[in-house]
């Protein structure tokens, strides 16, 4: 039953949500000092051109009236149009949400196969080496400015050693494969172009591990916390007493354990990768919504921002419905009666 | 009666041991002597805090790595010095040679993974069995701890067990690789005393069948009694008095044997009160001089200001306190 | 842990009067670091005119983008200011708006909290239910979002960092005072006829106040770099406020050849939010040794 419920009221509070974002980001475009038909018309439009544009927009209309409007428009997928592309803001985001999601799960893959084994070890070799290192390295991954970071990286990997592109996804001259899933990695192995999986994946190194390194910490510091309550339960001693290996005790019996509640740290993590993506992407000229999304504030280019802000709270609110149902089913007492 | 003459499988001489903490060394045990021979069953008795858990785990490796350590005295289990012992080695001799079932079944077992799969992997850890053989030996397991349904309870998760089906299971999984030496830390604490008296049942006859020698600890003189060939009392970290369980019984040494016999219904002479230990237990940090008893101790006179010797008071008998011991030496 | 009521209060508060607060900072070096870097920045945001050799905003053409020297430890910029004056000012506004923040975020936070948690009933269900839909957005782009509708300034910025920090501190807030709300001396006063509002000021929020000053240390470390990003996507302080994220900004079109223009202002982000992070998470550890560092 518990599983059934839950589910139920996550549903309830996705739909309250999902109204609350329509509420805020509706709010926030009303709250745009200055007259958005001028923004739009540009500063030279004859009054005329002002009321046609007032018109169209509907801004003519009562506040409330206003909103439906604007909810309607969203349920139809309709984003606006963007002031600075002069495209949809829905399909603008459709083209460069692919290359995101491409430096995001890297990324993300990247911070779990370090922190992982890191927390594992710093909590097995608790106050040792491994463990104060472990623990620098998690407070520097969290307190890093990922803007500065990158720059850093660039400077030091791409113009003082030159050993790994700092810009782009792919290199100038080599052609981007044919776009079936926007992923360029998925896309070249699947168009067999091996010249451009090799190229891709060697621009994602810099930006993936910039991007990475301040989730590392937080995932390196969840698994030790989570296997040093683990290592210390009754389970583990009895594993330990039927003389089961080292190896099999901590993979077998300790580190799934750890890793349930850790689950629920990727959805955060998922927050603050979206928010890393758009300072990684602005750095490394990587063509995703970050950038996207920036160049939008720089134009105050609001369709824009109000139509990434939808999409990446909806995102965000999915991929953590996602983890909690992920969580539960991984919870052998929530699974069997639910 | 002389002593049981098996092998002797575990033999712990002289053993002291500290746990150092941020308020200083807690001296946990002072010179704690006992033997195990096979087959036999032996109880360690006492009140928490005592030393009982620390004695075996001691023994088995299974203490913290940084915080206990042994300051004097030895172990030898099997002939080996479990301190000198290979991690691997000592893989080897925990589950095939000797097992432990902890008390409090709760958690002993993982939340995350079916009975079946826990004890089955102990089996195939130990032995040269295939997943089969391993299962069918598992489920005869479940069978000979009574437990109706072993198929259905391999598949189950330990959150749908009751306490006693936990503990149960934790039994079947010590005797799962017959080792020759069981020791079982408190297994009936948590339970219903209905429920305790079927487990300790199980558990006296599987080793008897099997012959499998068991060190049993408890808190509870009446459980002990009731199961143990000889039993050793221990107080704050020290024997008060080791002997045949039906010689301790009738005649207790140590005063504190003889509090402990009294604070049980039944195996005092009725209508006589039952009694309570006043006092604590010493702070193990800073203990007193002397026989560590005698501040709870109704005898204690000037000779308690020195540490009594563990003697000799008998066949097969042996207590720390000087009144007994002065009384055999006059006798 | 006291079971129950009466002793409470005055345990935990003893556990930081009694030397023991001492005794476990020694025991921890990198919270006596994260300690020493806190006061530090304090320094430097309070002296800053007295410490730096030349006015943050001196320009001098001729000491344009010069390397780090006797002079200009730090070098300068494109306009020939001194980096390590911009930095030493850049505290005031890098640090400053982030203790503005927090401090805000967590007094707005803990009100709200406080009072929902002591009135209860419909208000409180309705405050929550609210803040559970905040707390499911993600809170950085929302900031973004609405520090670009109130227009690129500083203020702004700090106006809507504030604002999404607010609903996790409500929360905390709340689960304290709920927690206290049942203790025994909350009730036996309760019982004497104390109002909600005598309740609050005498035994609730001394009582729930450890805890949030903890958490609002860490989030210091955070908001130090939240409030840096928004300047270096042109979002917070404009030029040619001496701001650390707006300078590592304008030193982006430097850094290829000029590696100290954007080094220093950005170091000087990095070891400030290192040191409130190390000092929040030692802290936390005094606070509740169960859930951080062991």
């Amino acid at each position: 039953m518990p599983l059934i419920s839950t589910i139920l009221r996550r549903l309830v509070l996705l739909v309250f949500v999902v109204a609350g974002v329509a509420v805020v980001t509706f709010t926030i475009s009303h709250l745009i000092p200055g007259d958005p038909a001028q923004l739009i018309a540009g500063d030279k439009a004859s009054a005329e051109t002002l009321a046609h544009v007032r018109q169209d927009l509907g801004l003519d209309k009562p506040v409330t009236q206003q909103f439906v409007i604007y909810v309607r428009q969203l349920l139809s997928g309709d984003l606006g149009q963007s002031l600075r592309t002069r495209r949809p803001v829905a399909g603008d985001i459709a083209l460069f949400l692919p290359a995101t999601l491409e430096l995001g799960i890297t990324a993300l893959v990247m911070a779990i196969m370090i922190g992982v084994p890191l927390g594992v070890l710093s909590a097995i070799y608790k106050d040792g080496p491994i463990d104060q290192a472990a623990r620098v390295v998690s407070v520097a991954g969290i307190s890093m400015p990922v803007f500065w970071f990158g720059l850093a990286l660039i400077l030091l990997f791409y113009v003082k050693i030159p050993i790994l592109p700092g810009s782009g996804r792919i290199t100038l001259g080599i052609a981007a494969p044919v776009r079936i899933t926007g992923f360029f990695l998925v896309d070249s192995l699947v168009a067999g172009n091996m010249k451009a999986f090799w190229s891709s994946l060697y621009h994602l190194v810099l930006p993936a591990f910039v991007l990475a390194f301040a989730n590392l910490g937080i995932i390196t510091r969840q698994i030790r916390a989570s296997m040093l309550d683990v290592l210390q339960e009754d389970y583990v001693r009895t594993a330990r007493a039927n003389g089961l290996s080292r190896s099999a005790v901590i993979l077998r019996h300790a580190l799934p354990n750890a890793l349930i509640p850790s689950v629920t740290l990727l959805g955060l993590a998922f927050g603050d990768l979206l928010y890393g993506a758009v300072l990684t992407e602005t750095i490394f000229a990587w063509p995703g919504m970050g950038s996207y999304v920036v160049s939008s504030i720089q134009t105050l280019d609001f369709p824009a921002i109000m139509g990434f802000t939808i999409v990446a709270s909806l995102g965000y609110v999915l991929i953590n419905l996602a983890v909690d149902l992920t969580y539960m089913m991984l919870d052998p007492q929530i699974r069997e009666l639910g | 009666m002389s002593e049981p003459s098996g092998d002797v499988l575990l033999e712990i001489s002289d053993l002291s041991l500290v746990f150092r903490t941020s308020r200083g060394p807690i001296k946990a045990l002072n010179g704690v002597s006992l033997n195990v021979r096979a087959g036999e069953i032996v109880g360690i008795v006492g009140e928490s805090g005592c030393g009982k858990s620390v004695t075996m785990m001691a023994a088995t490796r299974l203490l913290p790595k940084g915080s206990a350590h042994i300051t004097a005295g030895g172990i030898r289990l099997f002939g080996n010095d479990p301190m000198k012992l290979s991690e691997r080695e000592l893989q080897h001799v925990r589950g095939k040679l000797v097992s432990t079932i902890f008390q409090e079944p709760m958690n002993a077992l993982n939340p995350t993974r079916r009975i079946g799969e826990q004890i089955v992997e102990i089996i195939r850890r130990h032995q040269r069995l295939d997943a089969k053989a391993a299962t069918s030996k598992a489920i005869g397991l479940l069978r000979d701890m009574l437990i109706s349904e072993p198929e259905r309870i391999m598949q189950a998760y330990p959150f749908e067990l009751s306490g006693g089906m936990r503990q149960r299971v934790l039994i079947a999984m010590a005797f799962s690789c017959e080792p020759k030496l069981i020791i079982a830390d408190e297994p009936t604490t948590a339970l219903d005393v209905t429920v305790q008296a079927l487990i300790l049942s199980l558990i006296k006859h599987k080793a008897a069948s099997t012959g499998t020698a068991v060190v049993f600890i408890s808190h509870d003189m009446a459980v002990v009694s009731q199961l143990c060939d000889r039993l050793y009392v221990l107080y704050a970290g020290r024997v008060a008095e080791a002997g045949t369980t039906a010689s301790v019984l009738a005649a207790p040494a140590h005063p504190y044997t003889r509090a402990l016999i009294r604070c049980l219904p039944g195996l005092v002479a009725p209508k006589q009160p039952l009694e309570q230990i006043l006092g604590t237990l010493p702070d193990l940090l800073d203990p007193p001089a002397g026989c560590l008893f005698k501040a709870r101790c109704r005898e204690a006179d000037e000779r308690c200001k020195a540490v009594p010797p563990l003697a000799a008071i008998g066949a097969a008998r042996r207590a720390a306190c000087w009144r007994r011991i002065e009384e055999t030496q006059s006798a | 842990m006291a079971v129950d009521g009466i002793g409470a209060p005055r345990q935990a508060v003893s556990r930081f009067r009694e030397g023991r607060l001492w005794y476990r900072v020694k025991g921890s070096p990198l919270t006596l670091v994260g300690a020493a870097i806190a006061l530090v920045v304090l320094f430097v945001i309070i002296a800053a005119p007295l410490l730096a050799p030349y006015p943050p905003d001196k320009i001098s053409l001729s000491a344009r983008l010069a390397a780090p020297s006797l002079q200009h430890v730090f070098g300068t910029d494109e306009v020939g200011r001194d980096l390590f004056s911009r930095v030493l000012f850049g505290a005031r506004a890098s640090c400053g708006i982030a203790f503005a923040i927090v401090i805000l975020s967590t007094v707005i936070g803990s009100i709200i909290g406080c009072l929902s948690g002591v009135v209860g009933g419909i208000v409180d269900t309705a405050i929550m239910r609210l803040m559970d839909v905040f707390l499911a957005l993600p809170a950085l782009i929302l900031a973004m979002a609405l520090s670009a509708a109130l227009g690129p300034s500083l203020f702004n910025a700090m106006l809507a960092v504030a604002v999404v920090r607010v609903p996790a501190y409500v929360r905390l807030a709340r689960g304290q005072t709920l927690s206290l709300r049942n203790r025994t001396y909350v009730k036996a006063s309760r019982s004497f006829g104390a109002s909600p509002a005598y309740l609050l000021r005498w035994h609730i929020l001394p009582n729930a106040l450890s805890p949030i000053i903890v958490q609002a240390t860490l989030d210091l470390g955070g908001t130090i770099l939240t409030a840096a990003a928004l300047s270096f996507i042109g979002l917070g302080a404009q030029p040619p406020t001496s701001e650390w994220g707006s300078m590592v900004s304008s030193g982006r079109n430097y850094f290829l050849d000029q590696w100290w223009y954007i080094t220093f202002p950005g170091l000087a982000i990095l070891i400030s939010a290192m040191g409130f992070n190390l000092l929040g998470d030692g802290l936390r550890d005094m606070l509740d040794p169960r859930l951080g560092g062991r």
